[in-house]
């Protein structure tokens, strides 16, 4: 078997078959241009051709594929929200999420695990009591849990009083998953390449054409393209790029830094987040600890280590597994997280006529992956914002409509 | 550590201090609608590059403005508030036609 595997990698036609376009000249037209090449982008362009019948789309990267925050974020799935219009979006993308192996002919890895958030204060009790209520309301599997049901979750979670925040109850969320990231946006790509759209890496969107209020073309560093429509999916750059067509949005861009430890044999079984002592954990296939959700004290376009946060994810993690005093830090990154002022992304129409945006997604935009992608893509091709995404818009801000999910969001800032 | 110099209390670790936002001149008050005032709020320049912006030492309440690089993360300069913020703002002469 492994002489067959060999004599495989030695054959002439191998790999059996490309996933992606190869490069090639970029056409003068196109019918939709997206600005970024991660999950979101990718499944917008997928969603197009595969619901809508548009083809004629150029995905521009300014660098490669999956490479911005699609391969940065911590790859968590929940939907456990607080707002209506939060748990309605969020859970039908916890429901694409289930099939899109299936979808995709490709394995994205999905592994539902289940989430579990911890209390360590009675308004962290009060405000998961209410987010449970409206979980459940809405079809959401969530549930209060007290502390004997967390230890046999989580046998061993540190619930000790004797530290300086003791753990009083949880959020649990059956329906918490995760996903290998980088898989759902070379899946979405592949589907999207095998029905016609093309992929352009290290093609830099530098300037966008707007004549009378309309979208007519951008500028790239291989020459301009025209479009009749624009979507922008930039996570990490979405002011830079939008006040390209002369947009400002209501975003800071903060860095998240993360981390992750050496391999152990599997001892964690679902996702652990504490808003409190601020981390989230959750132990990977691979065996791996993966450690976030420490965001910079102040905005930055910079994904450089500090070694404040690294400290502060360490001690953390210590109080709640401290079985991991010993463990080694194998990586650790930032992904720059583009927060709005209510915690919830930016997504639909934009003042600019067939420019539309999908943005804001500060530390929530991987979760939202496929419906992101499903919904966006019926936008463009319809003209007509659908239900689900409408209290997400722009213009919300103007009307003060703002949709608050700063307390169900697991970083903190 | 970082080091942030304070106008009033000098060169200070910079977990000393809270980030206030950017700086953004405030709308004319006699002539804004709330949408101005939205705007003003909510919405940011977001800049990569060298931008202006409200910090506090925590400590002593004492807020300034810096000019600090959002790509390297240096901090071009702090000074007092005082230095854009130098006369009064006269709401109650705005308001005189209202009123009247």
């Amino acid at each position: 078997m492994p002489f067959g595997l060999l004599k495989y990698g030695f054959k002439k036609d191998y790999p059996a078959r490309h996933h992606f376009t190869p490069a090639k000249p970029l056409k003068k037209h196109y019918d939709v241009v997206i600005i970024g090449a991660g999950g979101h982008g990718t499944g917008i362009a997928y969603y197009l051709a595969k619901y809508h019948g548009i083809t004629n789309v150029a995905i521009l990267e300014k660098a490669y594929l999956g490479s911005g925050n699609t391969a940065r974020n911590t790859a968590v799935i929940r939907s456990n929200y607080l707002t209506e219009e939060g748990v309605n979006f969020y859970r039908e993308s916890v429901k694409l999420f289930q099939n899109l192996s299936n979808e995709f002919s490709y394995n994205v890895m999905l592994e539902n695990r289940g989430q579990l958030t911890l209390a360590h204060s009675d308004a962290a009790i009060r405000s998961f009591r209410w987010r449970a209520e409206v979980n459940q309301h809405l079809g959401v599997r969530s549930e209060l849990v007290d502390r004997k049901t967390i230890a046999e979750l989580v046998p061993n979670l540190n619930l000790s009083e004797d530290v300086r925040y003791p753990i009083m109850a949880g959020l649990w969320h059956a329906d918490g998953a995760t996903a290998r990231h980088d898989a759902v946006a070379w899946g979405y790509a592949k589907g999207a390449c095998e029905r016609g759209v093309e992929l352009h890496q290290l093609t830099e969107v530098q300037d966008i054409d707007v004549e009378k209020g309309r979208v007519k073309a951008v500028q790239t560093n291989r020459g301009r393209v025209e479009c009749g429509a624009v979507v922008q999916a930039v996570a990490g750059a979405s002011s830079i790029v939008a006040k390209k067509a002369g947009i400002m949005l209501p975003i800071h861009s903060y860095p998240l830094q993360a981390m992750v430890t050496q391999p152990y044999k599997p001892v964690l079984t679902p996702h652990v987040s504490s808003p409190q002592v601020h981390v989230y954990l959750h132990q990977t296939s691979r065996g791996e600890f993966v450690i976030g959700g420490g965001a910079d004290p102040y905005p930055l376009y910079n994904t450089r280590a500090t070694l404040d946060q690294k400290e502060s994810l360490a001690a953390a993690s210590l109080e709640l597994f401290p079985f991991l005093a010993q463990a080694k830090v194998m990586r650790q990154w930032a992904g720059t997280t583009d927060m709005t002022p209510d915690y919830s992304p930016i997504m639909g129409l934009s003042p600019v006529d067939n420019y539309y945006l999908d943005a804001g997604w500060g530390t929530w935009g991987f979760k939202a992956t496929p419906i992101c992608g499903k919904t966006m893509a019926e936008l463009v091709a319809t003209g007509k914002v659908p239900s689900i995404i409408k209290p997400f818009e722009l213009e919300r801000f103007y009307r003060f409509a703002q949709i608050n999910e700063a307390g169900a969001t697991a970083a903190s800032h | 550590m970082k080091i942030l110099t304070c106008p009033l209390n000098g060169p200070r670790n910079i977990s000393e201090f809270t980030y206030g936002g950017e700086y953004h001149p405030m709308p004319d008050h006699s002539k804004s609608c709330s949408r101005d005032w939205a705007e003003h709020v909510f919405f940011h320049h977001n800049e990569a590059g060298v931008v202006t912006e409200w910090w506090c030492h925590t400590p002593t309440s004492y807020w300034f403005l810096a000019e600090r690089n959002t790509i390297s993360d240096e901090v071009v300069r702090t000074f007092p508030a005082s230095e854009v913020f130098n006369e009064r703002v006269n709401f109650a002469k705005s308001q005189e036609g209202n009123n009247a």
